[in-house]
């Protein structure tokens, strides 16, 4: 049972680091325009000259 | 060169994204395009050459005369730039601007390829769905002028309006919701796996892993019931200081309860506490706000009249034109207005034809010609050349601005909560509470363990989560089926008004008549064909609505005009065939008939000085509307309100069925107040307008709908936006919105059942954590299924929504 405990324990660490992610996506406002990355995508030579 | 008949079926369609050609199109090699955009992306796939892109600025054709770039010098007034730039460190700056004409992926191309066109712009994002530009620019390379110049050399001019300027940011406010979401969802999934000894059933040798887990849980629980649940605290408060239960405080208690019992197991050691089922209450009553948050980003409906006016306009001063803010503008000052600027204030007109399109503040379509000396009111738009004008009040002052402010002191208060949640919930936490207490009353004095178990276990089971959610996602699914048929509404809470709605008011001009359609016919001799054909070919050059009218009328053959003229306000002048006609006002044309009567619009005709007749304009009512009316009208009372005279009387009396107010000449606090008394008789009353005119009705009434033929463009500030070409289908609204109702309260039922359950073990004081984490979750889901699942099908049954094959 004890190998419960652990992978429990590890599954928990990496459920963390999903929440983490999760956290920084909405913060870099990922989840505030929804539609139009979509489309971008799609287009070639997006690259900014510098 | 000759231009092709505007209607051809074929040609209706742009070559490039396929979408329907609106106003402006864009002629390329034989093809015809929506916008720019689309023309310069066939060009560069035509040509497999990005270089020739470069050529779009060169092409004199599309930069804007000197006087049009004039149009925005205001621009680099310092004050106006501080409020539009977002941020700005000195040498790079960031603007956000709204262009309307944003409406296909080429657009987004063609937008975020800006950096290409000018070497100060260095990146520019577009987001589609609000249809607006961010721009981060080098301020010593280019200036916020020259962008917006750039902007509206390729067709993408950005809507400059006070309004933009003091825009609050929504994004933070979602932003917290999907922190929480996460928070909840990630403790729920934890809080599941940390209860699985709990769940299994482990013997007494693992009896450490047990309290290790528990411990683990109580953690979790934490946030979730701080953090996650803040919302609910704070509405149920808010709730209970004025005096209302809503349906947060029940679920505020069940939150504090499902803590405060799984605490005081868990620290006692003796039970496993319900951390699980309060995670996942959460989880799931935080997805059903955000389903129904659904909003439209690109649709505006709190518009005020700042929303219509210019930032800045240009003053004259002697013989010198200066751009000032709008809000620097006072008596006296002579300001220019130029073609299709808006009258900012009540100003006298000194130079100038004046040809005044009100249409935003009356509905009416038809410009007014204004002579000199007269009197032109704010929110006019002037459709001919320059004029000048001298300010007579300041904007503040304004009779539109006035109009505005009165209305907006009886603007009400409409309610996120729902009342029929708020009525439900009322009886339910009563009965609930009594019940429980009661139990404690019944168990103490035999046992107070078991007393204290039933008595929270009640109300942790009793917590109407599934009322909470039935609502969300059974209008939030309603909201999505009307926004697919072109009817937006502002929020969830309109859907329950619409179901309640027993009073119709419906403008006339725009709402029941269409807006840019009129019957036109004939009255004099009887035109030949050629003479069909030349009447035909000189209306239209013109760009008068009447002669577009007439011309869509006639459909003749294109012929050559020579010496075409056209006097503003008056007619059109133009020889074919070496004969000339004359077609116009009565007095332009010599007309010798009879003086035209007020209740349409005349267009004479003559022919080398002979009069031939004369066109008549009448509204067309708009198609199907006889049967709406006849279904909207069973059960309900209707009225009209017209701001035009008596004329359409009769043909309105034998359209709408006995006993509907027919109401004429009514000013806009006429209709307000109109609303106003039918709400005194206890009418739920909804009011379906479109011009600025009706802005006071629609905020009077219950349920203010607004009608417009673009959705993303003008309204009257609403509770809901209906495209002018789905105001036919009202009544399948109305019908819906009651049916969707129906669905709510068959869900609460189901509701109640699992409840009934619930308390059926808690009343013995035998809830245990496993049955809540089964129980509590299964009827959350139940409900999220049966709502959303029945609503697609009925919305597809009643033809809403298309089955998809």
């Amino acid at each position: 049972m004890a190998v419960i405990a652990v992978l429990i324990g590890c599954s928990f660490i990496i459920a963390v680091g999903f929440l983490l992610a999760f956290l920084w996506s909405v913060r870099s406002g990922q989840y505030d325009d929804k539609y139009t990355p979509s489309v971008r995508i799609l287009f070639d030579e997006n690259t900014k000259q510098s | 060169m000759e231009k092709t008949p505007a209607s051809t079926d074929k040609l209706s369609l742009c070559y490039h994204c396929g979408d329907t050609l609106r106003g402006e199109r864009v002629e390329h090699d034989g093809k015809l395009f929506c916008c720019s955009g689309c023309k310069v992306v066939f060009e560069i796939l035509q040509q497999n050459d990005l270089c020739t892109y470069y050529d779009l600025e060169k092409n004199p054709g599309r930069t804007p005369s000197a006087l049009e770039a004039n149009r925005f010098s205001f621009l680099d007034d310092a004050t106006i730039q501080q409020q539009l730039v977002q941020f700005s460190d000195g040498h790079t700056a960031t603007v956000t601007l709204s262009l309307p004409a944003v409406h296909c992926s080429s657009c987004i191309w063609l937008l975020e390829q800006l950096y290409k066109l000018d070497a100060g712009i260095l990146n520019s994002r577009v987001d589609f769905l609000k249809k607006t530009v961010s721009i981060t620019y080098r301020q010593d390379r280019t200036s916020l002028k020259s962008i917006v110049i750039l902007l509206t050399s390729v067709g993408y001019e950005p809507e400059l309006s006070l309004d933009a300027l003091n825009k609050p940011k929504e994004s933070e406010i979602t932003r917290s919701l999907y922190y929480k979401i996460g928070v909840a969802g990630f403790c729920f999934g934890n809080s599941m796996l940390f209860s699985f000894p709990e769940y299994l059933g482990v013997d007494a040798s693992e009896q450490l892993l047990r309290e290790v887990f528990s411990y683990l849980n109580l953690l979790l629980g934490i946030p979730v019931a701080t953090y996650c649940s803040l919302e609910y605290y704070r509405s149920a408060w808010g709730g209970l200081r004025k005096r209302v239960i809503n349906i947060d405080l029940p679920i505020a208690i069940g939150i504090v309860l499902l803590f405060g019992r799984s605490a005081a197991d868990i620290l006692t050691g003796s039970g496993a506490g319900f951390i699980d089922s309060l995670c996942g209450l959460l989880f799931f009553l935080l997805l059903g706000r955000v389903f129904q948050s659904k909003t439209y980003d690109r649709m505006n409906f709190e518009r005020s009249y700042t929303s219509y006016f210019p930032i800045a306009v240009t003053t004259k001063r002697g013989g010198v034109e200066t751009t000032v803010p709008l809000s620097a503008l006072s008596r006296g000052q002579r300001i220019v207005v130029r073609s299709n600027e808006i009258v900012p204030a009540d100003a006298m007109l000194l130079q100038g034809n004046a040809f005044i399109d009100y249409s935003f503040v009356t509905g009416e379509a038809a410009p007014v010609p204004k002579v000199l000396g007269e009197m032109i009111y704010a929110g006019g738009r002037q459709t001919g050349g320059a004029i000048e004008l001298e300010v007579m009040k300041e904007v503040s002052q304004s009779y539109l601005t006035q109009l505005w402010n009165n209305f907006r002191h009886s603007a009400r208060e409409l309610g996120q909560l729902s009342e029929l949640s708020t009525t439900v919930s009322k009886y339910f936490t009563t009965v609930v509470l009594a019940v429980s207490l009661g139990v404690l009353a019944y168990w103490l004095p035999k046992d107070t363990v078991t007393a204290i178990n039933a008595f929270t276990g009640i109300l942790i089971v009793a917590c109407p989560c599934a009322l909470a959610i039935a609502i969300p996602f059974t209008l939030g699914t309603t909201l999505r089926v009307f926004g697919r048929n072109d009817f937006y509404l502002k929020n969830t809470a309109v859907i329950e008004l619409l179901s309640k709605i027993d009073t119709i008011v419906f403008d006339k001009t725009g709402t029941i008549t269409y807006a840019k359609r009129s019957s036109v016919s004939f009255t004099g001799t009887e035109l030949t064909s050629d003479q069909r054909d030349a009447v035909f070919s000189i209306v239209s050059g013109s760009v008068h609505p009447v002669s577009q009218m007439i011309a869509e009328h006639l459909q003749g053959t294109k012929s050559i005009v020579d010496g075409f003229t056209e006097t503003v306000g008056q007619g059109i002048t133009g020889t074919v065939g070496g004969r000339t006609y004359r077609i116009g006002a009565r007095e332009y044309v010599g007309a010798l008939a009879p003086a035209t009567p007020v209740n349409e619009t005349r267009s004479y005709v003559s022919e080398d000085g002979r009069q031939l007749g004369y066109f008549s304009v009448k509204n067309l009512y708009r198609d199907g509307l006889p049967a709406m009316i006849a279904e909207l009208g069973a059960g309900r009372k209707l009225a009209v309100v017209s701001g035009d005279n008596e004329s359409e009387r009769p043909r309105l009396q034998s359209m709408f069925p006995q006993g509907t107010d027919l109401l004429f000449n009514q000013t806009p606090t006429d209709k307000l107040e109109y609303v106003r008394s039918q709400q005194q008789q206890g009418k739920r009353v909804l009011m379906v307008g479109d011009g600025l005119n009706d802005a006071g009705a629609l905020l009077q009434s219950n349920l203010g709908i607004a009608v417009t033929e673009d959705v993303v463009h003008f309204s009257p500030a609403s509770d809901a936006i209906i495209s002018s070409t789905a105001f036919i289908r009202l009544a399948e609204f109305l019908r819906f919105s009651r049916l969707s109702m129906r669905i709510v309260i068959a869900s609460f039922v189901m509701a109640f059942l699992y409840n009934l359950v619930g308390i059926y073990f808690a009343l013995q004081g035998m809830l245990t954590p496993i049955m809540a984490a089964i129980l509590m979750p299964a009827s959350s889901i139940t409900i999220v299924v049966f709502t959303t699942v029945t609503t697609n099908i009925l919305a597809r049954r009643k033809g809403l929504l298309a089955w998809r094959s």
